[in-house]
């Protein structure tokens, strides 16, 4: 095959990441931005900074906790969902179960369902059914966490079946032919071998939840609400305060570009969504 | 092996996680759906009505166009990111300076929330104040507005949609493209097949499977966009824009046809789980196959 210069890839990618960051780009401009010069001709190239917009995000306490409560869930829930589609994963391919195909197609037909309409009844179920005493899930941390399982554990399920199928029957048979434990063959010889799958999965279920927002607009209202419906609250109807919410957006990238950046090395060898190993 | 209770058990927190928060709303919405019921009308009441709701939905232009621009948007968007990505994947597969430096660049977008991205899309093609429209005006004395053209407002959602989502798809086919055996391909140049018989008979069949697993990821969710289209165009102008998920939220809020928004909905979600599980039945078949 033809061998092309490295450096005309260079200029290549060079090319696409100015346009994959020009967005990103441009959401900073805007939150450096006094709202006045919002509504005259754009400029591409930034004259000054005008930093009130950080400075006020910083100083809202009801933002910083609307931060905590976003890192709560989406942590939480990351590690929920890993959690249990690895346990799940694990029956599904050692196991056989009657009718594990359906169940394991059944699981991501949760993830399809319309946001919209699911909102009424999620409300209804976290406030009138699934209750103890006065304890209703409504507005807290630990319902947004068990809410967002619904799209979050299929995802998780489908992204760590192939994994776990990758791993050799043999392996397990072998340790508990040595008189090994269910749980200590799960944790000890196939849990080591799935960590990159196991990242991804957590990776990107923790950035499923943390931008989620259509669920977190009607089932919080203060003690759980999130970063992404923080944003929500500064479109109102006199207008909309686009530095404000700019510079909130920054904030929200910042955490999500942290974690992802732990996972990079891991992201290609651990991303096989559904049945991609031949 | 154990025996499958231990199988079951080990299943058992998944089930009742996605019973309790995915089957049990599911049931709640389907019973609505055969109802009248709009709380916030003059009478309140769920009225059973029977097949009403469906009946109505057979012969409703404004869903039947949604429906139909939903097919465009997924249609466009599906494809243009699994072109882009296959491209940027395989640029991806050449040794070039700062490798690493530029895959986290590309995936950067894919951390951003919809709503954010639908933000700022909004603000960089707002005729007259976006940039945008303000560099094709002076660039090439194009007019974009996607306040009154129709395909201008379709071509952005679209563009907004391939911008986002193409990292995924790239970082998919990556996977895919980097755990194939390389004799077939030393085999094929041996035998004199150019590149394009190359692409077709050699590396598209073996990544078949993974093409099909990224179509369907890419499909479900495109199919239940709504955050980031109802903040860039809100539908508009007109309905161009008023994707199946945007077009049961504006029902179910706004109006609050409870009903019909469910029935809607009852009819989306059958109509998704049929396309994919054609999908995955295509991805299944050649594993089956080559074990059998």
């Amino acid at each position: 095959m033809k061998r092309r210069h490295p450096w005309l890839y260079l200029l290549f990618w060079i090319a696409v990441s100015f346009l994959t960051l020009f967005p990103i780009y441009w959401l900073f401009v805007i939150s450096v931005k006094p709202a006045v010069d919002l509504f005259s001709t754009p400029d591409i190239i930034l004259k000054s900074f005008y930093w009130q917009n950080y400075i006020d995000v910083l100083n809202d306490r009801t933002l910083r906790g609307y931060m905590v409560n976003s890192l709560v869930i989406s942590s939480g829930n990351a590690v929920l969902c890993t959690t249990l589609g690895f346990l799940a994963c694990y029956a599904l391919s050692r196991f056989d179960l009657p009718g594990k195909e359906s169940i394991f197609f059944w699981t991501i037909t949760n993830r399809m369902a319309p946001p919209a309409v699911f909102l009424l009844p999620l409300f209804l179920l976290m406030t009138q059914v699934y209750r103890i005493g006065d304890f209703t899930l409504l507005d807290t941390r630990i319902g947004m966490i068990l809410v967002y399982c619904t799209f979050n554990l299929p995802f998780a399920i489908w992204t760590l079946r192939p994994t776990l199928d990758g791993i050799p029957k043999e392996l397990d048979e072998a340790a508990y032919m040595d008189g090994a434990s269910p749980f200590k063959v799960i944790t000890e010889v196939v849990f080591p071998l799935c960590r990159p799958g196991l990242a991804v999965t957590l990776i990107l279920t923790w950035v499923f939840a943390w931008n989620e927002y259509l669920l977190a607009a009607t089932l919080t209202n203060f003690s759980a609400r999130t970063l992404t419906t923080g944003l929500s609250e500064y479109v109102t109807t006199t207008g909309t305060e686009w530095g404000i919410m700019a510079a909130i957006s920054v904030f929200t990238l910042i955490p999500a570009l942290i974690v992802f950046g732990l996972v990079q090395r891991h992201i290609v060898t651990g991303l096989t969504f559904g049945a991609v190993k031949g | 092996m154990h025996s499958n209770r231990l199988g079951w058990l080990l299943l058992a927190p998944t089930l009742l996680v996605l019973g309790l928060f995915g089957v049990v709303p599911f049931f709640y919405v389907v019973w609505v759906s055969f109802h009248q019921w709009n709380p916030f009308a003059a009478n309140p009441d769920m009225i059973f009505n029977g097949a009403e709701n469906f009946r109505r939905l057979v012969f409703d232009e404004a869903f039947l166009a949604s429906l139909g621009a939903t097919v465009s948007f997924v249609f466009f968007a599906v494809i243009s990111e699994l072109v882009l990505g296959y491209m940027l994947a395989q640029a991806f597969m050449k040794d070039f300076p700062g490798k690493g430096f530029f895959r986290t660049i590309h995936t950067l977008p894919l951390i951003m929330a919809p709503i954010i991205v639908g933000s700022v899309w909004k603000l960089m093609t707002t005729p007259s104040i976006g940039i945008i429209p303000n560099l094709l005006d002076s660039w090439f004395g194009f007019d974009l507005n996607i306040g009154q053209s129709a395909a201008a407002a379709f071509i952005v959602t679209v563009v907004m949609d391939v911008w986002h989502w193409t990292p995924l798809v790239t970082l998919s086919l990556i996977a895919a493209l980097v755990s194939l055996p390389q004799d077939p391909f030393e085999q094929a140049q041996i035998d004199g097949a150019g590149k394009r018989q190359i692409f077709w008979h050699v590396t598209l069949p073996m990544i078949a499977p993974a093409v099909l697993a990224t179509v369907f990821i890419r499909l479900m969710d495109a199919l239940r966009t709504v955050d980031e289209v109802l903040m860039l165009t809100g539908g508009g102008p007109g309905a161009a824009t008023r994707y199946v998920g945007v077009h049961i939220f504006k029902e179910v809020f706004p109006r609050t046809n409870y009903g019909y928004g469910s029935a809607i909905s009852v009819i989306v979600l059958y109509l998704t789980i049929v396309v994919c599980w054609l999908l995955y039945v295509g991805m299944l078949a050649p594993r089956n196959t080559g074990k059998g």
